[in-house]
């Protein structure tokens, strides 16, 4: 477990590298490379854990993903990138709600300690949140859903008060994990803020709001990490949770926005999007 | 309690230098970033492994198995598509 532990610190090594020399444009496809080697190095050497004993879903996971993933990388038009991305994003934090649900579904729950019962509960909600927040950006951007800005009145606070109510059910899922009511709850309202966030957000803003759900996909790969108790999952996640909150923060910079503005201004008066109704 | 310690040590020493490691990124370079970072929070993908092939019953198996299937997409695709926009950009580059 020691050897894996060192070669997890490599596998880090490589994402430090790699993010940092991504924002170079002479360094960056570089970057790119040295965080796929990274990654594979931080999957082959799990693949050693003493905890995996059995390799059927494993083969068929990864053969079935990565046929998808290829698949989907070829054939994306080069203006469609923006979107593309969301996709993956999506299915990032969708995986990270998996882990800790399926944490969850393989021990008892009452055996959890409190610290693992936080972070499988925030790693549900910021997965889910990032998985179904992420398909409607994609399925704004494709024009499937309107490209304007849809909004209910009072969504802000809609939006506000379900947030509330949601870290308050990962409260409740922190006393009585066992409680399916509960859990359930949790995973449905995670998944319907996603939808709710995004949804008012107008077109011309999407890739800040991309960004912003990849930032958060970082921070539930993070909190899957705190679940598991793994060191790479967690500075990993963290990494990216923290990068990406300063990609985005740049990225509203050069559009002379806020970021404020861009989650919360479908009520914010005088900025519209390009195409203001829906 | 000592886990959750050292564990939030270093989320929070990680977190400082994700913040550090991007400054004054080029317009240009924003979505491969974003790409590429992207495809690292695929890193949950490990998590996923243990999931789906350490001792459980076959329902944690299965989420498990879901779980590896859309943390490869994220992985594999994502730095596919990096590695396009960037290449795309080299040319683009040689052009000039």
């Amino acid at each position: 477990p020691n050897v894996i532990q060192l070669i997890y610190l490599v596998a880090t090594g490589f994402f430090i590298v790699g993010i940092r020399r991504l924002g170079s444009p002479a360094t960056a496809r570089s970057g790119n490379q040295l965080a796929s080697i990274g990654m594979l190095i931080g999957v082959a050497v799990t693949l050693f854990d003493q905890e995996i004993i059995s390799f059927e879903f494993i083969v068929a996971g990864v053969v079935i993903g990565a046929a998808i993933g290829v698949f989907a990388a070829k054939k994306v038009q080069m203006t469609a990138m923006p979107e593309m991305v969301a996709v993956f994003n999506g299915f990032g934090g969708g995986a990270s709600a998996l882990v800790a649900w399926g944490e969850l579904a393989r021990l008892n729950p009452t055996m959890f300690d409190t610290q693992s019962l936080i972070t499988t509960g925030l790693s549900i909600l910021i997965g889910s949140i990032t998985f179904t927040g992420s398909f409607i950006a994609f399925g704004k951007l494709k024009g499937f859903i309107g490209g304007g800005r849809i909004a209910l009145p009072g969504q802000n606070i809609i939006n506000l008060v379900l947030t509330a109510v949601a870290l308050f059910l990962v409260g409740w899922f922190t006393i009585d994990p066992a409680n399916q009511v509960i859990f359930w709850s949790l995973f449905g309202l995670a998944l319907l803020i996603g939808v709710l966030t995004v949804l008012p957000i107008g077109g011309a803003d999407m890739p800040v709001v991309i960004s912003l759900l990849n930032s958060y996909s970082g921070i539930a790969a993070s909190m899957a990490g705190f679940v598991l108790g793994n060191n790479l999952l967690i500075i990993s996640g963290a990494l990216v949770g923290a990068a990406g909150l300063i990609l985005t923060n740049i990225m509203c910079k050069a559009m002379n926005r806020t970021l404020t503005n861009v989650l919360f201004g479908a009520f914010g008066g005088g900025e519209e999007g390009p195409s203001a109704i829906g | 309690m000592e886990d959750l310690i050292f564990n939030l040590f270093i989320f929070v020493l990680a977190s400082f230098i994700g913040f550090e490691l991007i400054s004054k990124v080029p317009p240009t370079l924003h979505t491969p970033l974003m790409s590429g970072a992207n495809a690292i929070s695929g890193i949950t993908l490990i998590g996923a492994l243990i999931i789906s092939g350490a001792t459980g019953g076959a329902f944690s198996h299965w989420i498990g198995f879901a779980a590896i299937v859309f943390a490869t997409i994220n992985v594999v695709g994502g730095f596919m598509v990096t590695d396009r926009m960037l290449e795309m950009f080299k040319k683009k580059e040689d052009d000039q």
